[in-house]
């Protein structure tokens, strides 16, 4: 306890102390410098700390990662690229890919889609702020939680036995007939499935961003519309939605990422079996189950690759709303 | 080319009345300026004409159609907001074009009212830029122009030149009312500022608190306005207001100032009468006080003796803050008055200008 408090006290006090410490450093070490150069350096000093950081636990890890991805499985024989053609030709990696291409799409267009919906709806109404915490609420729940909770929702009984999973249980009691469907396990339902999980937990934050894009519409503008002669409808596709364009490419593209990224939700519910395979999955598994170091490395080099160019789609995207302000 | 009516309109928001009890009628090609201070109510008055708003109690006729429950893209009325409102990423073709696409006009017809509208403003130059690119004089044109091409049978102007520089203001000020008289369609045009009311307006409807106060021509209201409110919105500088009582008899009535005391004319004694010995509010404006080396007519009855208090040269004419006891008020006199601050000059008043309210109501009583 008392061991506790004490690194508590070093984090609390130690940390800033330290800080100031060090820019203390830094100004007193660029007292020696000409008074001329002390603007060009100063930044520099002041941002190094970051930059190490990021160094270390980034730049090399990326790097390091992409030298290992040319090795064998414990990286004692260099193999070239044996690793990525193995990447792209096996059986368990090219389901990951179709899956995570079905990912990019589905998941994408649903959580940026049902965002937009619904913020445009919530900005009309009275009780809108309680209304998008509701949506937007899966985002404070873990991931794996959430795939927990899922897997209980999406559970399977042959028929006759009570349905303990709640899309059975309620779509055997409403629909005369209906035969209970193992979700997870059955090829065409399972990858929606796991996707409509994705779903649920990620369109609150599409919607936060677009409404909050909505809100930075003028009113004058969709009155100056209305007047005009558009209706609703008018006035959604021709002013609001292409002027929240550059807000809906930033959402899509973070998305994107996440699709691309799409691990937990997977690794909880199916563990990747039963065709739901994807990218990062495949990843984990050839690292932490078959030590397979070179292909799981050569794995993230690809997933890295292709996320960088949206990443910079996305940054770009965002400076210019940025300046628009 | 409509009329507007305001059929007893009241329209609230909560418990606040922004407009209460709106009785007006817009005629056919009127320019009708709607004038207050802010939060009189004038621009809710004017949104609930756009359809933007809906009316709690009355009714709203455009050319003599009961429009209450219709849409605002079906009033057939072109509205200039204050901060313009153009869409942003549509090139200054496309916002003047938008209404008409929308209403289906031919592509040919389209081309021919947008580019007849640049015309006439002046900014045919302009049509392939975004709004981003132009001066705030400019889109304010385009936002004009965007109203003209509709022709609608009404125009709605909510401050339209309210963000745009001194010089600009005053230019564009009478190009708008050129630019009525050209397309000669009904305006009303919402302002707070009463040089912009004076000048461009048919007819002026003063509000307060969502009260209509008066509605008049300009000159009109400048000259017989029908309380203190109107008389001191209306007139820059702004008419002086001194506390006063009525003195002396029936055939001889004085206005008691404590400080000064003069003689109400003939013309305006039979108003005044009842009001012997009764406590009122004289008003007189700035102009209507003259040096008296200057004045022709100066007499012990209409003469004030009182102290230059500031002296602001303008060229043309000379603001005199002036004192009266520990009273101040403005004097707007000839520019050839030569005065010092602390001097004792006589002012005399045209009492034929003067105005009286009743202290209570703060009605005209003349």
């Amino acid at each position: 306890m008392a061991n506790t408090l004490l690194m508590a006290l070093i984090v609390v006090l130690g940390v800033p102390a330290v800080m100031a410490g060090y820019v203390g450093l830094v100004e007193w070490l660029l007292g020696f410098l000409p008074e001329r150069h002390r603007p060009g350096v100063r930044p520099w000093l002041w941002i190094g700390p970051a930059v190490l950081f990021l160094v270390v636990f980034l730049v090399y890890p990326a790097l390091n990662t992409a030298g290992i991805s040319l090795f064998n499985a414990d990286s004692t024989r260099f193999v070239g690229l044996a690793n990525y053609a193995y990447v792209f030709t096996a059986q368990d990696m090219l389901i990951s890919f179709k899956n995570n291409i079905l990912w990019l799409v589905l998941f994408t267009l649903l959580t940026v889609t049902f965002g937009l919906i619904i913020a445009v709806l919530f900005d009309r109404v009275r009780y809108e702020a309680a209304a998008k915490a509701l949506i937007f609420l899966p985002m404070a729940i873990s991931f794996v939680a959430a795939g927990v909770i899922w897997k209980l929702m999406y559970d399977f009984k042959p028929a006759g036995l009570p349905q303990m999973g709640t899309v059975n249980a309620i779509l055997t009691t409403t629909i005369p007939g209906f035969q209970p469907q193992a979700w997870l396990f059955n090829p065409s339902t399972n990858n929606p499935g796991l996707i409509a999980v994705g779903v649920w937990m990620w369109t609150g934050f599409c919607m936060v961003i677009l409404s909050a894009g909505l809100k930075g519409i003028p009113t004058e503008i969709l009155e100056a519309a209305r007047v005009d002669g558009a209706n609703e409808w008018q006035v959604f596709w021709r002013i609001i939605l292409p002027m929240l364009s550059s807000t809906i490419t930033v959402v899509a593209t973070t998305m994107i990422i996440n699709a691309l990224k799409a691990f937990d939700i997977i690794y909880v519910m199916t563990n990747g079996n039963y065709g739901t395979e994807v990218i990062a999955n495949r990843m984990y598994k050839e690292m932490f189950n078959f030590h397979q170091f070179g292909r799981a490395s050569a794995i993230a080099v690809i997933l890295l690759l292709a996320i960088i160019p949206i990443m910079l789609k996305n940054i770009q995207d965002f400076r210019r709303q940025e300046a628009l302000r | 080319m409509a009329s507007v009516t305001f059929d007893h309109v009241t329209k609230r928001f909560g418990d606040v009345i922004a407009v209460n009890d709106l009785d007006l009628e817009v005629k056919d090609k009127e320019f009708l300026v709607l004038v207050g201070p802010s939060g009189c109510g004038k621009t809710t008055a004017l949104r609930l004409v756009a359809g933007l708003e809906e009316i709690t109690t009355g009714n709203v006729y455009i050319a003599d159609r009961l429009v209450n429950d219709v849409a605002p893209k079906d009033r057939d009325i072109a509205m200039v907001f204050q901060s313009y409102a153009l869409y942003p990423h549509m090139s200054v073709y496309d916002n003047l074009a938008f209404g008409l696409k929308l209403r289906k006009t031919p592509k040919k017809e389209i081309d021919r009212r947008v580019n007849e509208a640049a015309k006439i403003l002046g900014i045919e130059q302009l049509l392939d830029r975004k709004p981003k690119q132009l001066s705030g004089g400019q889109r304010q044109r385009v936002a004009l122009g965007r109203a003209i091409v509709r022709e609608p049978k009404v125009f709605l102007m909510d401050e339209p030149l309210s963000n745009l520089d001194a010089k600009l203001r005053v230019q564009t000020r009478a190009e708008i009312s050129k630019l009525h008289m050209r397309l000669q369609t009904t305006v009303i045009y919402v302002t707070h500022d009463q040089v912009e009311a004076m000048t461009m307006g048919s007819r002026i409807a003063v509000m307060k608190d969502g009260l209509l106060q008066q509605l008049d021509t300009p000159q009109n209201l400048y000259d017989r306005p029908t309380n203190m409110f109107v008389a001191g919105f209306i007139g820059s500088p702004a008419m002086n207001f001194f506390d006063a009582k009525i003195v002396g008899t029936t055939d001889e009535l004085y206005v008691d100032g404590s400080s000064f005391r003069v003689k109400v004319p003939d013309s305006k004694r039979p108003a005044v009468t009842r009001y012997l010995g009764k406590d009122v509010v004289f008003g007189i404006r700035p102009e209507d006080m003259y040096d008296r080396q200057f004045a022709t007519n100066a007499s012990l009855d209409n003469t004030v003796s009182v102290t230059v208090d500031v002296v602001e040269p303008m060229g043309s004419e000379i603001y005199l803050y002036l004192l009266t006891g520990a009273k101040s008020f403005v004097g707007r006199l000839d520019s050839r008055t030569q005065v010092r601050p602390g001097q004792q000059i006589d002012v005399v008043l045209d009492l034929e200008h003067m105005h009286i309210f009743d202290r209570e109501t703060q009605e005209a009583l003349v």
